[in-house]
């Protein structure tokens, strides 16, 4: 058994805890990071980057399918095939760059990667067993970034035809017939992908919409256009258990009935991996199912922090990377905190809708009076150019003031105008600011120009 | 469309009909939201807080701090959204004189600047002709910083309200934590008050919270100009009249007041709750009754131009007060004619109305002799400034538990000294003796206080 000690301990190397560690080294900290499977979190191997892959491949797939019937382009092509396994084995190549790279970066940081499970003994030491043996860890500051799983259902447990997102991302072949149980972002995204591949998608969905998170008027081109790829969406509807071809559930108006499906995806959801690390030789204040943090980060106990999926929503990847940072800075004894304006939001549906700040809707909870306008793509130059037309970009302001409270899209490729939406967000734009810069043109992007132009009362398009 | 609101003084009531202007909360060119304070207006009786009306900026500041205003005169001009409360070209000239000047002339150079500045509006914004179309579609890249269209309205910086949060960039931000500064306490400058890095800088130049955060301890060559205006420009006057105009003899003699808190104790004792105890300041001013009696030159006034000292047969006690404006004097009037709860029961109402600013001028003029006392702070000996044109003034000093010889041993004794100031030009040093004597032994046997001849 051999001791190391150091002076700041990350316990898990997805997003949050490798860019914590990275940070450190860069500040000169003394940094060990602990993470038992493949370096990158759910994010790399099993999350973002891997549906991505696949999203794009159904995208490409799609298209080649449009291109062998009539379409209004002209261009006529042979049907396609599929070759499922090979797409993945690309999509793995992928994410073997992208985990290779990050193993390379933590190197090169000067932070020494342990392979292997950690488990706490006391809030200064962790015990990790892994490929070198058991070996004890000591460290000054410890920062808990286990992310989070999959929830499960009790009567759709995971394994053979019922599976998670992981395992939908690696399949060898389309599904004949998928259901998916939950139209949150990952069920609406993989539905979508599988629609495009061939599968028969069934989404069962217990409240009476897609994307319960976001509001009907962003919503609604993307369920237009899952039903366009014959996607059957169930509302109202609850999953009741497997049946012998494929899911049991009870209708929205209480009636039994089976979906047919050889394959059973549930993405009910995500819960925080508080479990199986040893917190029960901590006191950490919990607030629900994830650890309670501060402004800084920090947990109930002195020199621990945690940071990412494990301290709950929003679980995405872009603010386990900014608490991450700011942790590996805090440590390094700078003075941080948590004083991010918004953190964006993306489905990568198609469309894909992308909000940042506040919703209308929100925004009128507020003590403000607010403004908010529209523009649709379908007056935009570049979106018809692109065949993609329907959606919209929509900001919120505050009346008195200008000041841009919200910024969301919908729309065919939408998600790169997070970069500009959350930068004018940050930098405390006015909606002066956002028409008064020069947007390329053609681009989708003159469609947040002109709806700030709109909410002044002067749009120049529309 | 902009409209002007005028801002005049206000009729503060009670037959009021000027005011001195005390303090300016905001500068030309501020934005202010509704009901936020924008000036600060004092009559002899009472402070009065001018709010804003509505939204707007402010163009016109009129008086200068320590002028006198008539009520009903324009003191401050707002540039509000829509239609204000001023007729174009009206400009009725502000009635005002200094507080300071006799008030021969009308109006301060410094006003006069001030409103020529302030009532031009900058004419440039509406000069841009509303017909310019701008160009939709640019062959090739503007110049960087061209609008790109004349007819955005700039929108005006609206004042972070209480508990909002301070909007600036993530470099400024990150900057500011730092350096140590509460970004809530740093103006800003940019559209919806954003603030810059400019500003973070000025705000760090200016001293900002930098200081607090520098180990080092640097020199301060900073030197705060503070105007003396109401309260305390009064006190100013009052205390060089008094002490340029009386040469004052200050006599300081101990009492024992063992006695006297043993018998304060049982009459406190005895009382019921809720109502105003004894201090020991109601004994002090019967035991003043009854010395002033042999004594009537104590209780005067002397009117020194025309040579006169007019005695007073009621006896009004000043009793100086320390308030958050400044020292204030409220009088308790024929103390001859107060038992020793009557007396007791008026201080403490005028001590009240002197610190909730709710005393009538009544309540603050007429003294013929005072008493100070810092109470609980004490000191062992002061030298009291007579309240001129009274001629005596009475000050009372820490109580403290002193050794006194009796008879074969110390005893623990509780004593108390009373530092009195006369004025010399009509009372002699033993005449003075001879009043805090008596007052003296009348404290030190209290039963005397109260036993008729």
């Amino acid at each position: 058994m051999t001791d190391l000690s150091c002076k700041f301990l990350v316990i898990g190397a997805g997003p949050g805890g490798y860019i914590a560690a990275i940070r450190a080294g860069q500040l000169g900290i003394e940094t060990v990071i602990v993470e038992a499977a493949p370096v990158g979190g759910t994010c790399l191997n099993v999350g973002c980057i891997p549906s991505k892959a696949l999203i794009h491949a159904a995208e490409e797939f799609e298209k080649a399918v449009h291109f062998a019937g009539d379409n209004p382009l002209g261009i006529s092509a042979g049907t396609p095939k599929l070759d499922l396994a090979q797409t993945i084995a690309w999509k793995d190549g992928i994410v073997g760059k992208l985990t290779g790279g990050v193993a390379a970066l933590l190197k090169k940081a000067g932070v020494k990667t342990v392979k292997g499970r950690a488990t706490f003994v006391d809030g200064k030491t962790v015990r990790v067993d892994g490929e070198d043996g058991p070996m004890t860890i000591r460290a000054e500051a410890i920062c808990i970034a286990t992310g989070s799983v999959p929830v499960e259902l009790p009567f759709l447990p995971f394994g053979k035809d019922i599976i998670s997102s992981t395992e939908a991302l690696s399949l060898s072949a389309p599904p004949k017939h998928l259901a998916i149980v939950g139209a949150g972002y990952i069920g609406m995204e993989l539905g979508m992908a599988y629609a495009k591949l061939g599968s028969k998608v069934t989404i069962v969905e217990a409240e009476e919409r897609i994307l319960p998170l976001y509001d009907k008027e962003l919503t609604r081109p993307v369920q237009k256009r899952a039903q366009a790829l014959g996607i059957e969406l169930l509302f109202g509807a609850k999953a009741k258990g497997k049946a012998a071809t494929g899911l049991q559930i009870e209708t929205a108006d209480g009636k039994d009935a089976t979906v047919k499906a050889d394959k059973i995806l549930v993405t009910v959801g995500r819960r925080p991996l508080t479990e199986g690390w040893g917190r029960e030789n901590l006191v950490l204040d919990m607030h629900g199912r994830h650890i309670r943090i501060d402004e800084r980060c920090r947990t109930s106990m002195a020199g621990l922090y945690a940071i990412g999926d494990v301290t709950g929503e929003p679980m995405l990847a872009h603010r386990a990377m900014a608490q991450g940072e700011m942790v590996a800075e805090i440590v390094a004894g700078e003075p941080r905190k948590w004083d991010k304006v918004a953190i964006p939001a993306i489905c990568f549906t198609d469309p894909e809708i992308i909000s940042v700040g506040l919703s209308p809707d929100e925004a009128r909870d507020g003590e403000h009076d607010i403004e908010t306008a529209i523009f649709p793509f379908a007056a935009n130059g570049r979106a018809l150019t692109m065949e993609a037309d329907d959606g919209f970009v929509r900001v919120v302001a505050r009346k008195d003031n200008h000041l841009v409270l919200g910024l969301q899209a919908v729309g065919k490729g939408c998600a790169e105008l997070s970069a500009a939406f959350g930068l004018a967000m940050e930098m405390g734009a006015t909606l002066e600011d956002i028409a008064g810069t020069i947007h390329a043109h053609p681009t989708q992007g003159e469609a947040l120009q002109e709806a700030a132009l709109r909410a002044l009362g002067h749009a120049l398009h529309i | 469309m902009m409209g002007e609101q005028v801002i005049k003084m206000p009729d503060i009531g009670e037959g009021v009909a000027e005011a001195e202007l005390v303090e300016w909360e905001v500068a030309v060119g501020d934005q202010v939201r509704e009901d936020q304070v924008l000036a600060a207006v004092m009559t002899d009786k009472a402070t009065v807080e001018i709010p804003a009306p509505r939204d707007g900026k402010i163009i016109w500041l009129g008086p200068d701090i320590g002028e006198i205003v008539a009520v009903g005169s324009p003191i401050i001009r707002m540039e509000v959204e829509g239609d204000g409360n001023a007729t174009p070209g009206e400009m009725d000239e502000p009635v005002m004189r200094s507080a300071v000047d006799d008030g021969s002339e009308p109006q301060s150079p410094g006003a006069a600047a001030r409103a020529q500045e302030g009532t031009a509006p900058a004419p440039a914004e509406t000069a841009q002709p509303d017909a310019a179309v701008p160009d939709a579609k640019p062959a090739a890249p503007a110049k960087p910083g061209s609008a790109p269209s004349g007819n955005y309205k700039p929108i005006a910086a609206v004042p972070r309200a209480d508990g909002e949060k301070p909007l600036a960039s993530p470099a400024v931000r990150r900057r500011a934590m730092d350096v140590g500064i509460d970004l809530r306490r740093v103006p800003g400058s940019a559209a919806a008050n954003r603030i810059t890095m400019d500003d973070l800088d000025a705000f760090i130049a200016s001293g900002g919270e930098a200081a607090a955060h520098s180990a080092r301890r640097t020199r301060d060559t900073s030197v705060d100009d503070v105007k003396i205006v109401g309260l305390r420009r009064k006190i100013a006057e009052k205390m060089a009249t008094a002490k340029s105009r009386i040469p004052h003899i200050t006599y300081v003699e101990e009492i024992d007041v063992t006695a006297l808190e043993e018998l304060r104790a049982k009459l406190n004792a005895g009382r019921g709750e809720g109502r105003p105890k004894l201090t020991l300041l109601p004994f002090l001013m019967q035991a003043m009754v009854r010395a002033i009696r042999e004594q009537p030159q104590m209780n005067a006034r002397y009117d020194d131009d025309a040579n006169v000292v007019h005695r007073h047969g009621g006896m009004h006690i000043g009793v100086a007060a320390q308030t958050d404006n400044g020292l204030m004097v409220p009088v308790v009037k024929h103390v001859e004619s107060l038992s020793l709860w009557d007396c007791a029961g008026e201080l403490s109402r005028l001590a009240e109305a002197a610190k909730d600013g709710t005393a009538s001028r009544d309540d603050l003029s007429g003294s013929t002799i005072t008493i100070t006392s810092l109470g609980a702070m004490g000191g062992i000996v002061t030298t009291p400034v007579i309240n001129y044109p009274e001629v005596a003034i009475v000050g009372v000093n820490k109580m403290r538990i002193m050794p006194v010889w009796q008879d074969t041993q110390f005893v623990p004794r509780k004593m108390m000294n009373l530092s009195s100031s006369f004025d010399h030009r009509v009372i002699d040093g033993w005449d003075a003796a001879v009043f805090i004597q008596r007052i003296k032994a009348l404290l030190e046997a209290p039963a005397m206080i109260f036993i008729e001849d």
